[in-house]
């Protein structure tokens, strides 16, 4: 299994909710409890990173990875930091998997918005996410879809937390100046 | 959608697509199962006595819960004492959910499903083992079942063993009542033990 499922998250402010036993101690709450608070997040982060086709493969890909790694899971972690790292991973290995698989001369298929994944509202958006560069993409993923500080987005993206949000910025103005022109008759 | 207030707000909207999400969980649970990642299973079925909440370990049924318990809290408590790897995944309920509702019916009499007491330990769990044996549509005192579980004086051990009974109705401490036949305490309420009784008593 993959070093990072076992990666520590330090506590922050989007710490949730867990159960406290009467001893005091808190323990992890039901996993049933994370997908329904964190499902929509994490869609919403794998459509920006690896676009709206590809985004309830990864989805299912995090949440079993992560399933499999939570009983170790320290109970009082950022679980949505957590997640959102898997997803990253989980990203980082889809793109290298298809970088190793053979593709086809002639059969390149054209990205095409929505397709696939008929009830993605703004696609056009998440098809322009997902064709910003990487280290803009994951830091308008990570910071305004997962809401994450920069710190822990730098930290992602391997990077300084003032990189990362000019990452971010970059990446909002680029998004700006697409979607502009797509909206121009 | 050119302003950055706007790109912002639609980055960050929150409950856009609740479809893809409930095929997404259900779409977990069977790849969880599959690869033998959930540890518990959990459904609610609607009873004359209530909304019942079933929950099942790859071993068998661990836990049977009336609303009264909070259902919510069960499942913490699930999460806590058995696994945390626990998802709503109805279909390993399903022969729970068919035996149920044929008892509830008055067309089952005994139910044939595999049972997981680890929630129940030493002597608890002797008289659980018992309780089966008071046949359908009869009732036992305290003390006859603490007999019946090897110990005869350890009526007040039945009771509390009855009282914590992680599997009511399936596990029938409903039959067990006092020596001059009043319900005495249950773990669903007594109008609910009053109602299984009722049952068993005009099949």
């Amino acid at each position: 299994m993959a070093e990072y499922e076992h990666a520590e998250i330090s506590q922050g402010e989007g710490r949730l909710p867990t159960t406290t036993r009467p001893g005091g101690s808190v323990s992890l709450p039901p996993f049933e409890q994370v997908v329904a608070e964190h499902g929509q997040v994490v869609l919403r982060v794998c459509r920006a990173v690896v676009g709206p086709d590809d985004a309830q493969d990864a989805w299912s890909e995090t949440f079993l990875a992560a399933l499999r790694a939570y009983p170790r899971l320290r109970p009082d972690s950022d679980i949505r930091a957590w997640l959102v790292t898997i997803a990253h991973r989980k990203a980082i290995d889809r793109v290298r998997a298809r970088q190793r698989a053979p593709v086809p001369l002639d059969s390149v298929p054209e990205p095409v918005p929505g397709d696939g994944e008929p009830s993605v509202p703004n696609p056009q958006l998440w098809q322009a996410v997902a064709a910003l560069p990487p280290k803009q993409r994951g830091a308008v993923a990570y910071h305004y879809v997962a809401d994450l500080p920069y710190a822990q987005v730098g930290q992602l993206l391997g990077t300084s937390e003032a990189a990362a949000r000019r990452a971010a910025a970059d990446g909002i103005a680029s998004l700006r100046t697409t979607l502009g022109q797509e909206a121009r008759p | 959608m050119t302003t950055p207030e706007t790109i912002l707000a639609a980055l960050a909207a929150t409950s856009d697509d609740p479809d893809a999400i409930a095929r997404l969980q259900g779409r977990l649970a069977e790849q969880a199962a599959s690869e033998g990642l959930l540890d518990v299973a959990y459904r609610t079925i609607d009873t004359p006595v209530g909304s019942l909440l079933l929950a099942a370990t790859p071993a068998g049924i661990v836990r049977v819960a009336y609303p009264i318990e909070g259902h919510d809290q069960v499942l913490e408590s699930l999460a806590r004492r058995v696994s945390p790897r626990l998802l709503y995944a109805p279909a390993r309920l399903d022969p729970a959910v068919f035996q149920l509702e044929e008892y509830f019916d008055r067309r089952r009499r005994h139910f044939d499903l595999p049972l997981d007491l680890q929630l129940a330990g030493g002597f608890r769990r002797t008289v659980l083992d018992h309780l089966p044996e008071i046949a359908y549509g009869t009732t036992a005192s305290y003390a006859s079942v603490a007999a019946l579980a090897g110990n005869p004086k350890a009526f007040r051990a039945v009771a509390s063993a009855c009282a914590t009974n992680p599997l009511p109705v399936v596990v029938p401490c409903h039959r067990v009542v006092r020596r001059d036949g009043s319900l005495a305490g249950y773990v669903g309420g007594l109008e609910a033990k009053h109602a299984l009784l009722e049952l068993e008593a005009t099949s």
